[in-house]
């Protein structure tokens, strides 16, 4: 690999592999297969899809938090699965969809903030951040076509605005934001249905953890594709905050007591 | 058609060794010193935002010096290639041995192929696990590469700030001493001392850091720690 060996020279590394290593991108190997009609072609059933993530604005930024399992047709190809990462010092995204071509994304996205860091010496506005990843979300709409559908929410806090902010996206690429809390995934309709309910403006961060893993709860006991807090093997919901002062993870301490409550109350 | 004028290929040499020296002379040195928690770079630039000291990857941290955009683009094509390694292979995998010689290879190609040479010498450094396993090297216009221990420098007044170090020099030190250190060094590099001393320019490379390792200091804070010791003037 010696330098200078491409032609491109912006700061973007998703575009970097566009123009100079196409096939290290996500989604290059539908060049290769041969046009099909949609839904002609579906793998469905053959590759692990990650299910349900959220995201809610609270007092002090966002809280994003995904469940743990993938499925596979009708087996659990996973019970530990991460599907909420930390994208850069204050932003986070998660994936709903075909779980290889999502966490493919999900480390493209990360490269793709650190390498626009170091190039221009200064980080994206959350907003182009935001817009960044929809242009990736549109690249892969020919292999969503194909079954193979990634579904990110975006979300961070914008030090410009001093406030947290939720970005959703659609398989297009289209980039909606959402005021108050967004979730999405097989048991996403569920999990809003929780949020929708429940959901305070400025919630302090306790309140705001305890609904996020709620919402999950809920989605698990009625979604086969998502899975609750195992308190038998000790696998919790992955929770991440941002606040002005960057990401945290929330420890499986924290969340136990809160997983052990809700899952106590299902007891009726 | 017109027969060119022989010139032997020794003398094109010497002439293009004697044209970066001198683009290569009008620039401040760069010092970069082993302390006791990493790796510490400093420069001397009146700009806050053209930066000659930069992060590469991790553990990488790049320092060039001549002419800007010149050291500029190789930064970024240094950038490039670390973060195109780390994403197809693993972060481990990228390490700074293979971009120094990258670096080398590139800059001896462009020495010996292109009319003009690159007028510059940058360092590419990353900080170890231990102080063992720190590794500086040092890339100078026409693509010889050094690795160094202890400190490393670049730039026109090299020799003085060298000869400065080796005097001066100590294993294991703290941070505020190793900044006074290589603060006073960029000061033996004159002749005579400035009336005015100039902004300094300073990265790190802390081995206790998550993640990546690189942190660049403010004037301020590069001030305040250097405040604490006696050595800080």
């Amino acid at each position: 690999m010696p330098l200078f060996s491409g032609s491109y020279e912006g700061a973007s590394f998703f575009e970097l592999l566009r123009h100079d290593v196409p096939h290290l991108l996500p989604f290059h190997h539908l060049h290769n297969v041969p046009q099909l009609a949609a839904g002609e072609f579906r793998l469905t059933a053959a590759v692990p899809f990650a299910t349900t993530v959220l995201a809610l604005r609270c007092a002090d930024g966002v809280v994003m938090a995904g469940d743990r399992q993938a499925t596979e047709g009708f087996e659990i190809s996973s019970r530990r699965i991460e599907k909420v990462y930390k994208a850069d010092d204050y932003s986070v995204i998660a994936m709903a969809g075909a779980a290889g071509p999502c966490l493919e994304m999900i480390k493209l996205f990360q490269v793709e903030m650190e390498h626009y860091h170091k190039i221009e010496g200064e980080t994206l506005a959350l907003d182009g951040k935001a817009n960044k990843l929809a242009q990736m979300v549109k690249q892969n709409l020919p292999a969503a076509f194909h079954g193979l559908v990634v579904i990110p929410i975006f979300a961070g806090y914008d030090l410009r605005l001093q406030q947290g902010r939720i970005f959703k996206y659609d398989v297009t690429g289209g980039r909606y934001e959402e005021l108050q809390f967004y979730a999405t995934g097989s048991g996403g309709k569920e999990a809003r249905s929780t949020l929708k309910k429940f959901f305070k403006a400025d919630m302090k961060r306790e309140a705001a953890l305890a609904l996020a893993l709620e919402a999950l709860v809920d989605a698990a006991d009625v979604d086969v594709g998502t899975s609750g807090p195992d308190l038998v093997r000790g696998i919790y919901p992955v929770v991440k905050i941002v606040t002005c002062a960057g990401v945290t993870d929330i420890a499986d301490d924290e969340l136990r007591p809160l997983s052990e409550r809700l899952i106590t109350a299902l007891q009726g | 058609m017109a027969v060119p004028f022989y010139v032997s290929p020794d003398q094109i040499m010497q002439d293009k060794a004697e044209y970066a020296r001198k683009g290569i002379a009008k620039g401040r040195s760069i010092v970069t010193v082993e302390y006791a928690d990493g790796l510490l770079l400093m420069a001397e630039n009146p700009s806050a935002s053209l930066n000659k000291i930069s992060e590469i990857y991790d553990r990488i941290a790049f320092a060039g010096v001549g002419k800007y955009s010149e050291f500029e683009n190789l930064r970024k094509a240094g950038i490039r290639y670390a973060d195109l390694k780390g994403y197809s292979y693993s972060r481990q995998d990228v390490t700074t041995k293979s971009l120094a010689n990258a670096y080398s290879e590139t800059i001896g190609t462009i020495f010996t192929r292109d009319p003009k040479p690159l007028e510059v010498e940058i360092l590419v450094v990353e900080v170890g696990e231990t102080p063992a396993q720190n590794e500086m090297y040092h890339v100078s216009f026409d693509g010889t590469i050094t690795d160094r221990r202890q400190f490393a420098v670049i730039g026109g007044q090299a020799d003085r700030i060298r000869t400065y170090l080796q005097e001066h020099y100590s294993q294991d030190m703290p941070l505020a001493e190793a900044l006074a250190l290589s603060r006073q060094s960029l000061l033996a590099g004159y002749e005579r001392p400035p009336a005015e001393e100039s902004a300094l320019e300073v990265g790190l490379l802390e081995r206790a850091r998550v993640g990546r390792k690189f942190y660049r200091m403010t004037q301020a804070e590069a001030a305040r720690a250097m405040a604490a010791t006696n050595n800080g003037l």
